[in-house]
């Protein structure tokens, strides 16, 4: 979907950008003087350079990071053939090869965004490309084939030109965003500290606009082949991480479940938690690589469990105090297990402290406040709340209106009143995927009959 | 030694070793004896050869660039390190021949060797300073088979009718150029087979195999990066090095981000395969045991680095299957419980790997981990034969490096010809030995 406000715009960043290159190209004619031989075979060269990096870009990470390596062919027309020519390189992204994820089933409604795209990447990029070539041309930089003579000169005016081609480029994507986001249909943008990746390699790629330029003297439009070679290595290597990182979060999923089959009712808990601890750390602003650590220690948090007795997880009616200490243990099991994965540190916090308490009654250090790590405090919410919205053996599911009440009282005794807001802003907005639980089967054996995370039932100790 | 120490390690083919010159075998030895010499008689020749002027801003510039590239070195999946960057600069400043400057008559490059070596040799070691005193290992391993492969080019490229070279149309120039990076990757990649088939005890023939499937993408970059930098830098001069820098930080990033997720992943499935062990199913320390066998034995049976790697997952994660048990076996140890009741763990186990979705090759290796290795149809692969053999040791044996109980449990696996199979035990046997000789 592609609201309203985000075709009008999209609408004008097209007509403005038809009318600027008209003007430039009336004011100063297709290319601007320089020396290279046959201009169109080089413009064609660099546009076909621009449509195979805009075709192929964008392997899929998590982060939903894209990398495009387009921006060097447009740099290279700004140095080559002045201002329009750089416009029309950009423009190619209206025939851009590249297929859109399918995530709209209406073949009406996939269409209109695929045009919606093609259209605003297309004059986005002519755009673009057209204030980097007018900024090259302002700084006095030498339009043509470079020459040693004035490469200060020209190396400056490129530089400048880059940030402008970066700068215009993230800035109109960033407005359809936010335009878009407002209908509430959109991703979310990338978080910051991927901006500052994506930023730093699009810097990187344009450098590469230079080095086309500079190859253009000795080897003509050949030059757009041989750049062509590290870039597609570059996006192999990027579509391995990708890959792997797929492979490596099916895996640790597969892992997590292989260590909650012991106990029915707490089936997927560890997913659920990773996924409420990952809403609140997005409504609260955390960096993305904070997010990742935060989804892992959520899904993880419960590992330690496995180092506590059957017996004493199954038992019914109160626990004796060794069994309640052996409960307690669960969290340093749990950092025994995980410590020497080299992620986070604030991870393993999570997983070690999730089971504090604001007032300074949890375990297994007693921590209050704000010594309890952040990661923990996210973690021990979202654990509380999947745990009352989950069937037990000893009670029915709570509603989430419920769960939500019974958050609110213990926040600023048990939780953290701020990530308790923060939780149930985030769930009005993205909703909660209650855990399915059909019947119970009936030659399943003994089950989990008190659930530590769940406030509403405290264990129950015998004090001697 | 004990068990405790051989699960504290990091990886079964990078272990630390606990004095640095013992660890070092003689392929190594003689490949740095190989490189120092190499230097020292280049700082020699490039000290005494008269007759072509040193151009001081050129050595100096292509002198940073390894030394940047050295600092920004790279690791591979398999405990290798790259640096692709130090590899570019130095090859390319082996093969430029004209740098022009402005306001300046361009600087003529004469193809000189150890002038070459010299420069890469001093800007490698530059760079391994900071590495050095952040106490990260110098690996000179690596920077010596770069100093060969840089030194092979440099020497083939003097011989070459340079002069006539530089006057041809670029195309001739060009595929010169592509056929002397492609062999210098060439040297670089059988100096590493060599020296990891020397340093794991795999054979030449699967190492060769390993490294240029792993090699060839990187090399690929760096090739076309060698032939970019020498042309731009013959028209554009040395600015030409600093612009080209971006693009290669920015697929260096890649690979790293690539390099990285595989390490964690290696790293998370090691961690998290202890679950068992914690949980008191399994005896400690006895998945990465079994693993570093396995690992071991495969690799002495020729088998390739992908298969290896998914041998040393399922050995890993061997004993999973026993999440899904209700009660601990006595001690874990499943050699004592019944073939059926093996099969069923085998079974459980495979389903939780299956899940996963990437790991079936994984997955049909935990299968058939309870089979015997003759008679059952169909045959269980290789790799699960050796984890039940790995398995079936450490079962016995345990942390233990007593020399008669694993010669027992040996003879014990023996008189099974038909639930182990005796190459495979043949081969264990060497490798356990080795276990005990190598200190593990």
């Amino acid at each position: 979907m592609v609201s309203r406000a985000a075709w009008i715009y999209i609408g004008l960043v097209g007509i403005v950008t038809a009318a600027l290159v008209f003007a430039a190209q009336l004011a100063n004619g297709f290319f601007a003087v320089g020396h290279v031989l046959y201009p169109w075979l080089a413009l064609a060269s660099l546009q076909a350079l621009f449509l195979l990096c805009d075709s192929v870009k964008s392997p899929t990470t998590s982060r939903q990071t894209v990398w495009s390596p387009s921006s060097a062919a447009t740099l290279a027309a700004v140095v080559l053939l002045g201002p329009v020519a750089a416009a029309l390189v950009g423009a190619t992204s209206l025939i851009s090869l590249r297929r859109q994820p399918a995530d709209d089933s209406d073949p009406v409604r996939r269409r209109r965004l695929l045009m919606a795209e093609r259209l605003f990447n297309g004059s986005m990029h002519a755009l673009s490309g057209l204030a980097a070539g007018e900024a090259y041309h302002a700084l006095n930089g030498h339009v043509g084939l470079p020459h040693p003579a004035v490469f200060r000169q020209i190396a400056v005016a490129f530089a400048a030109a880059a940030v402008v081609h970066v700068l215009a480029n993230h800035t109109l994507v960033r407005g359809v965003n936010r335009l878009n986001r407002r209908n509430g249909t959109a991703r979310r943008e990338p978080l910051e500290s991927s901006l500052i990746l994506l930023l730093a390699s699009d810097l990187g790629y344009a450098c590469l606009g230079l080095v086309i330029a500079s190859l253009w003297q000795v080897m003509g439009w050949f030059a757009t082949v041989i750049v062509l070679v590290p870039l597609f290595v570059a996006r192999w290597a990027m579509a391995q991480f990708a890959e792997q990182h797929r492979a490596y979060s099916a895996t640790m999923n597969a892992l997590c479940q292989a260590v909650e089959t012991k106990d029915y009712y707490t089936r997927g808990h560890g997913d659920r938690v990773s996924k409420g601890a990952v809403m609140i750390a997005r409504q609260i602003g955390m960096s993305s690589d904070r997010t990742d650590a935060i989804s892992f220690a959520g899904m993880l948090h419960d590992v330690g469990k496995l180092g506590v007795p059957t017996q004493v997880l199954q038992k019914t009616g109160p626990l004796t105090e060794d069994e309640f200490a052996a409960i307690q243990l669960h969290p340093m099991r749990g950092l025994q297990i995980v410590s020497e994965i080299g992620f986070l540190y604030e991870a393993l916090n999570g997983i070690l402290h999730h089971h504090e308490r604001i007032d300074g009654r949890g375990y297994p250090l007693g921590l209050a406040g704000h010594e309890i790590p952040e990661f923990a405090r996210v973690i021990a919410v979202a654990d509380a709340f999947d745990s009352m919205t989950s069937t037990r053996s000893y009670r029915e599911a709570k509603s989430i209106e419920a769960a939500v009440a019974e958050l609110r009282r213990g926040a600023g005794m048990q939780f953290d009143p701020l990530l308790v807001e923060a939780f149930i802003a985030a769930l009005t907005q993205d909703g909660w995927q209650l855990p399915e639980l059909a019947v119970r089967p009936p030659d399943l054996g003994a089950v989990t009959v008190q659930d530590h995370d769940d406030p509403t039932a405290p264990l129950q100790v015998i004090i001697p | 030694m004990t068990g405790g120490t051989l699960a504290g390690r990091p990886a079964p083919d990078r272990m630390a070793p606990s004095s640095y010159w013992q660890a070092l075998d003689s392929g190594r030895l003689l490949l740095m004896a190989a490189a120092g010499m190499l230097a020292v008689a280049a700082f020699a020749g490039a000290a005494v050869a008269g007759g072509h002027p040193i151009h001081w801003k050129v050595v100096l510039t292509f002198g940073g660039f390894i030394a940047f590239g050295e600092l920004l070195r790279l690791a591979l999946p398999g405990g290798r390190e790259a640096a692709p960057i130090a590899m570019v600069g130095a090859l390319s400043y082996a093969l430029v021949l004209k740098v022009p400057d402005p306001g300046h008559p361009p600087y003529v490059i004469h193809p000189n060797p150890p002038l070459v070596i010299s420069v890469a040799a001093i800007g490698m070691a530059v760079g391994a300073l900071p590495h050095i005193a952040a106490g990260r290992p110098a690996a000179l391993t690596g920077m010596c088979t770069r100093l060969v492969a840089v030194a092979c080019v440099a020497f083939i490229f003097r011989e070459l009718p340079t002069k006539s070279l530089a006057e041809r149309p670029w195309e001739l120039a060009f595929a010169v150029m592509v056929l002397l990076v492609s062999f210098g990757w060439l040297a670089d990649v059988v100096v590493s087979a060599l020296i990891r088939a020397d340093d794991v005890g795999a054979r030449f023939s699967v190492a060769i195999v390993d490294e240029m499937r792993l090699q060839w993408p990187l090399g690929l970059a760096v090739g076309a990066s060698v032939l970019i930098t020498v042309f731009g830098a013959e028209t554009l001069g040395l600015m030409e090095l600093a612009i080209f820098i971006g693009p290669l930080l920015v697929t260096q990033v890649a690979f790293r981000r690539y390099a990285g997720i595989r390490a964690t992943y290696l790293q998370t499935v090691r961690s998290l395969a202890r679950v068992t062990e914690v949980a008191g199913y399994v005896e400690e320390g006895h998945s990465r045991r079994v693993s570093w066998l396995a690992v071991a034995v495969g690799r002495r049976l020729g088998m390739a680095e992908p298969q290896l790697l998914a041998l040393e997952y399922a050995a890993l994660m061997h004993d999973i299957g026993q999440l899904s048990l209700r009660d601990p076996i006595p001690a874990g140890a499943t050699v004592l419980v019944s073939p059926a009741d093996q099969d069923r763990i085998a079974e459980l186990g495979e389903k939780v790997i299956r899940e996963a979705g990437v790991l079936n090759d994984v997955a049909e290796l935990v299968r058939c981990q309870a089979w015997p290795a003759y008679g059952h149809d169909p045959a269980p692969p290789l790799g699960s034969m050796i984890i039940r053999a790995a398995n079936a040791f450490d079962d016995m044996v345990g942390p233990s490096l007593d020399r008669d109980r694993s010669a027992a449990a040996l003879d014990r696996m023996r008189m099974h010809p038909v639930e182990y199979d005796p190459h495979v035990v043949a081969v264990l046997a060497d490798v356990s030995g080795r276990r005990v000789a190598s200190r593990l």
